[in-house]
């Protein structure tokens, strides 16, 4: 896991220990100076904030915690914190991300830099509370930069990196950290966690709020709910001035992708783990006839099937995408304009439409001459298992595409029972 | 971002507070254009109590110490002042009217 030869902080001054994906990101979230968490208590709520509620009764953080009736209103405390200058987290899952909603688009139109942990779990109905990724696809559009984690120990540090990514002063987004659902946030594994002053010293401190000329006010002001300084957040908005307004979340997300890629070189010097170069993370691309995009944790399993077909000779390779919004299209295309078919796995659909990242992927692809064929395997809805030997099923049909040069079936359901 | 050149107005994207904040006040923003009926005071029944002045949802009932009237720059006619009118002092009269 640790890798850089000399990391500020060497593997033995890093604290190990056993947790879940959950307490995982509840130790990050200790460690990252947070003023508000506001969360509601009871399902589909995680052990994230089961957790960070017992480091609050503790008195071992300084945090205000807001156990509030819905999540609705969790997203609703969070923005009123964070536009009040705080550094705000919360964590929600499936429903609960979809109660949200309306306010995950507000929290990005303020350019407020909440962090949200979503834990992955399916829609309902039916009801089901296993991983896949339709509740964080339901928020695609919202202006949220969106992360998916493969691993406990990338959820602990992408949760730190994320306050960091969020209050760039060149990005201001709000940051969703997403973790499957119980593959990562109900399994145990070891994770290093950093020293407490490591952790305050990457972030800076506290949050400071950023700066910005207000007219009526003829100076330039932090921009935070303040008396001194009165400001409106979110007045009415009409065809004079809305679409002016959006144009800076546009220029906002075009730049967060290298903040993406800056915070991931910061977190390898100082702690010795990186995740590729941030947005994507390759294995066995160079040479690959085959290569198949994947989010979340399904990426080690995939990997592992990889590793074995190598073996066999097979040029396989593997793309975890672990930025999704910002899409990093220039980097995608790189990576698969040599393959000659490229395997997309979706852990969502779009009804009517293909997987989500189908999408992303033929849009990155379209502008070359030469293009690799495609093909959507939709898998894991629910919480579907998703073995070794279903993805070796999927390698063998890649394989069989590459060889024939044609895609008869552009759309597949990996492990649905005909 | 310092605001130092002459900004044209309405202005681009570019040249706006962080945050979609307004960088004007909403004073400058009239709403009395909105208004259908219009209220008028009848200052020989006013006993000046004030109803209207603590009823108006956009203060704009003034007060001056002696007399009260209406700022007709944000009234949106909504007519609240004439029904908390204790003594019917004020009539809500069509803007189509004189």
């Amino acid at each position: 896991m640790v890798s850089v030869k000399s990391p500020k902080v060497p593997p033995e001054k890093q604290i190990k220990i056993g947790v879940n994906g959950d307490e995982a990101v509840a130790y990050a979230v200790k460690q990252s100076l947070v003023d508000v968490v506001a969360a509601y208590p009871i399902t589909p709520q995680t052990i994230i904030v089961e957790r960070f509620s017992e480091f609050v009764a503790n008195g071992e953080v300084h945090t205000e915690f807001v156990p509030v009736e819905s999540e609705h209103s969790a997203m609703s405390a969070v923005v009123g914190a964070a536009a009040a200058g705080a550094r705000a987290f919360t964590a929600t899952a499936s429903q609960g991300l979809a109660l949200m909603w309306e306010i995950l688009y507000i929290a990005s139109s303020l350019r407020l830099p909440v962090v949200l942990a979503v834990v992955n779990r399916a829609l309902s109905a039916p009801i089901n509370i296993h991983c896949d990724h339709s509740d964080a696809m339901g928020m695609r559009d919202a202006g949220w930069i969106q992360l998916f984690v493969e691993n406990s120990q990338e959820a602990y540090d992408t949760t730190i990196q994320a306050f960091k990514i969020a209050e760039d002063p060149n990005v201001l987004l709000p940051v969703a950290v997403n973790l499957d659902g119980f593959v990562l946030s109900h399994t145990l594994e070891d994770i290093y966690m950093l020293p407490d002053e490591a952790v305050h010293e990457f972030l800076g401190g506290y949050r400071k709020a950023p700066k910005t000329f207000v007219d009526y006010l003829g100076k330039e002001v932090e921009v935070k709910l303040d008396p001194a300084n009165p400001l409106t957040f979110g007045p009415l908005d009409l065809y004079d001035y809305y679409f002016e307004h959006k144009m800076p979340q546009v220029e906002a997300m075009k730049r967060a992708k290298d903040v993406v890629k800056k915070v991931n070189e910061e977190w390898y010097e100082l702690s010795g783990r990186k995740y590729g170069d941030g947005v994507l993370d390759t294995y066995a691309v160079e040479d690959a006839d085959v290569i198949v995009t994947v989010l979340g944790s399904t990426a080690g399993t995939v990997r592992h099937v990889v590793k074995k077909l190598r073996a066999k000779g097979e040029k396989v390779g593997v793309v975890r995408i672990r930025l999704f919004r910002p899409f990093p299209f220039d980097e995608i295309r790189e990576v698969l304009k040599g393959a000659k078919v490229v395997g997309v796995m979706d852990r969502a659909i779009s009804f009517g439409s293909f997987g989500p990242s189908f999408m992303e992927i033929s849009t990155a692809l379209y502008s070359l001459k030469e293009r690799p064929l495609l093909v959507n395997y939709v898998y894991g809805l629910g919480g579907r298992d998703v073995p070794p030997s279903l993805i070796e099923k999927m390698f063998e049909e890649l394989l069989a595409v590459a060889k024939e040069g044609e895609v008869k079936e552009p759309l597949k359901f990996l492990g649905v029972r005909e | 971002m310092a605001q130092a050149k002459e900004l044209k107005e309405p202005r681009g994207w570019r040249d706006l507070p962080l945050s979609a904040l307004p960088y004007k006040l909403s004073l400058e923003y009239k709403t009395g254009g909105w208004r259908a009926f219009r209220p008028v005071i009848d200052q020989s029944k006013c006993v000046k109590c004030l109803m209207c002045w603590l009823y108006c949802p956009e203060m704009a009932v003034l007060w001056d110490g002696e007399k009260v009237s209406i700022n007709l720059d944000y009234c949106k006619g909504c007519g609240i002042c004439a029904n908390e009118c204790p003594v019917k002092a004020i009539t809500m009269v069509p803007e189509t009217k004189e």
